[in-house]
């Protein structure tokens, strides 16, 4: 198991950070996904193994869910 | 942001002209509003379409989209504006407060030191906190934060631990004492050295551990969640009903009906929850952290509102954990010179006694008197000094020897001093009860706790007695480490399924019992790993009294909590019911969406004004 922290730019509704969330949550071999919608921050645990495609596929569903928000990692 | 503001402003204007312009051409007033609707709604507009193109209809610009065009086509164009207009008024208000309380809530945390003074051989290097190894010498001028837990190994000076502690009165350090890192240096100039990596730093865990502490969310976050994932397509979904099956049943009057539909979907957003409760957690987590209270996730801030038993540890949290002499009965011989040979006769020991009495004592000893000395394990001591034969020791120690003496029924541990065998006196040395532990078991009490319990290691007398004196309800007392588990299982067991316990320990040895509590509260968290771990709250300070403050802050957060929640619900459920039967129209609507959001944020700020 692997945790990741991102900083978050540009979520500027606490609904959608839920619902990016929630979004989140249904990708394969994520553990774990926390939005902290007050501090703009994202804790991930996933799956070590398939990291490349885990990390890809969180790319696919943040561009799908709200196009205008961008991480960066801590 | 200032762009979106203009905008809002200028949209807000052409609506209003639009309101008030009276002449006969009707259309100079419908394009007035059409353009403030263009100008303010044109970003809804974009991202409504955007997102429909990938399949999410319950998003919020969506439905704030079809709810102003529809407006627009059942010939409600005041109101299509307006909708649009004050759902971007509320929006701006959002972003605004959240980011404003984000801001001084960070501000409180603003702990993390951006540089290192980095000393090799005698040049100065500016680095970053991270790169420095544990060992280095670092330099931190007046003015300057501590960054890395180290030493003192030159300067002295006040440290401000304002920020660490909440504490006002700064901290004097000397060489040779650790100072954290996150304290504020006063005056001197301090020469350090690392006993830390930054990562490992007083600070950075602090720091981790508040910005993480919003990230466990409390069960009224949970259910949030789960409304809010319920509560808009069910909105959405009535709505339809509404503008289709129900004229097609009744009067076919669809225009009615869909302007009734077309409100619920303002009505659709629950953000006002959304937005304004983990704030108040946020708010109540950071006022607290001010305080030197540290909270670990906003699920025990939710908790801490619901405790109604607290169990202590005895030695180091309610008392001060230090022997001082409490009592002094001379016979036959002055006070003074009672004292004068127990602490001679004592002068070579370590023992916490020893340490007591000549801390009472205060005047020097002088050894050269002590001409003979011998420890006898289990009595006490045996010296001559001068011509006097000494004895200092236990009850034991006096019936040994065959000296008549008078048993003292007083509570602590009792020294008898015997001169040239003869009975002279005794004296009473205990731990203290420290002074504003009085106050936070009478505030505890006060604040609706019904049940203090002491735990203790200790003797009974001397635990029966500081149960007394602080009029605690329960004591328990000569208990090793794992019966005070056992005794907080079975204290737990007997509480109501709705109270809760909360365990207040030092965090040194009682880690399994702060674990094994509802909550565990650590006292004295500065500087102790192993208490700032096993916690779910730690209080910076020894101060007792932080801990009712900390209960009534959760109190205070979970009743502006749970207002919001009813107060948003409310509204909501009510202009629904109303829109439903064609009694409100979409002005109201638009108030049970924005003016619930804004009114919502702002209590939920009521959290960080605390009263001095």
């Amino acid at each position: 198991m692997k945790k990741k922290k991102y900083n978050i730019e540009g979520l500027d509704c606490a609904n959608c950070a839920r619902e990016l969330e929630e979004a989140i949550t249904k990708i394969d071999g994520i553990s774990s996904v926390v939005i902290n919608f007050m501090m703009q921050k994202m804790e991930i645990s996933y799956d070590e193994e398939n990291e490349r495609e885990i990390l890809s596929n969180l790319k696919k569903v943040i561009k799908k869910e709200e196009p205008d928000v961008s991480l960066s990692e801590i | 942001m200032k762009k979106r503001i203009q905008k809002i402003i200028i949209a807000l204007i052409l609506f209003i002209l639009g309101l008030i312009i009276n002449v006969d051409n009707i259309w100079i007033n419908n394009t007035l509003f059409i353009l403030s609707y263009i100008l303010v709604g044109y970003d809804i507009l974009k991202k409504a379409f955007r997102n429909i193109t990938r399949g999410k209809v319950f998003d919020e610009n969506f439905l704030m989209a079809v709810a102003t065009i529809g407006a627009f086509f059942v010939g409600e164009l005041e109101e299509a504006v307006a909708v649009m207009l004050f759902y971007q008024i509320g929006e701006v208000f959002q972003s605004y407060a959240v980011n404003k309380s984000r801001k001084s809530i960070a501000s409180l945390m603003d702990i993390r030191p951006d540089y290192t003074n980095l000393l090799i051989g005698n040049e100065i290097q500016k680095v970053s906190p991270e790169d420095v190894e544990i060992g280095s010498t670092i330099l931190v001028k007046p003015g300057e934060k501590i960054p890395i837990d180290g030493i003192v190994i030159d300067g002295d000076s006040s440290l401000d631990t304002k920020a660490l502690t909440g504490e006002v009165i700064p901290k004097d350090v000397l060489v040779g004492e650790e100072v954290l890192s996150g304290c504020i240096n006063l005056n001197g100039l301090l020469k350090i050295k690392t006993v830390q990596k930054f990562e490992n730093s007083t600070v950075s865990k602090i720091l981790d551990l508040v910005e993480n502490a919003s990230s466990r969310k409390s069960k009224s976050e949970n259910f949030i969640s789960k409304f809010a994932k319920y509560y808009t397509p069910i909105v959405v979904i009535i709505a339809l009903f509404l503008a289709t099956a129900v004229p097609f049943f009744t009067d076919k009057n669809y225009s009615s009906w869909i302007y009734r539909a077309l409100s619920f979907l303002v009505v659709s957003c629950p953000c006002a929850l959304v937005i304004s409760i983990p704030l108040s957690f946020f708010s109540g987590i950071g006022s607290a952290s001010k305080k030197g209270i540290l909270i670990k996730g906003s699920n025990y801030l939710e908790l801490l509102s619901k405790v109604s038993t607290v169990v202590f540890d005895k030695t180091g949290t309610l008392t001060k954990g230090v022997f001082k002499v409490q009592k002094i009965n001379a016979i036959g011989i002055s006070k003074d010179k009672l004292l004068s040979f127990a602490t001679t006769a004592e002068a070579f020991s370590t023992h916490p006694i020893a340490k007591a009495l000549k801390e009472e004592y205060k005047k020097d000893i002088d050894l050269s008197k002590v001409v003979k000395h011998e420890e006898l394990a289990g009595f006490g001591i045996h010296a001559k000094i001068q011509e006097d034969d000494v004895l200092v020791g236990n009850d034991k120690l006096l019936t040994k020897e065959k000296i008549k003496f008078d048993k003292s029924d007083d509570i602590g541990t009792i020294i008898y001093v015997a001169v040239n065998k003869e009975f002279k006196g005794y004296i009473v040395i205990s731990d203290e009860i420290k002074e504003d532990t009085y106050k936070a078991i009478n505030l505890l009490k006060k604040s609706g706790i019904k049940k203090t319990v002491m735990l203790t290691g200790d003797k009974k007398e001397v635990g029966e007695s500081v149960s007394y004196k602080l009029k605690l309800d329960s004591c328990y007392t000569e208990l090793l480490p794992q019966d005070k588990v056992c005794k907080v299982e079975e204290l737990m067991s007997q509480n109501d399924t709705l109270g809760k316990l909360a365990f207040v320990g030092d965090g040194i040895n009682d880690a399994p019992v702060l674990a094994l509590a509802d909550i565990g509260i650590a006292m004295g968290g500065v500087g102790s790993d192993s208490a700032i771990e096993a916690a779910d709250i730690v209080i910076m300070t020894d101060e007792i009294s932080k801990i009712p403050s900390a209960i009534k802050l959760s109190k205070k957060t979970m009743l502006i909590v749970k207002e919001n929640i009813i107060f948003a619900i409310a509204v909501k459920i009510l202009v629904l019911l109303l829109t439903a039967l064609g009694v409100s129209s979409m002005w109201q609507a638009v108030f049970a969406d924005v003016g619930v959001s804004i009114i919502a944020i702002l209590n939920s700020l009521r959290v960080l004004l605390s009263k001095k």
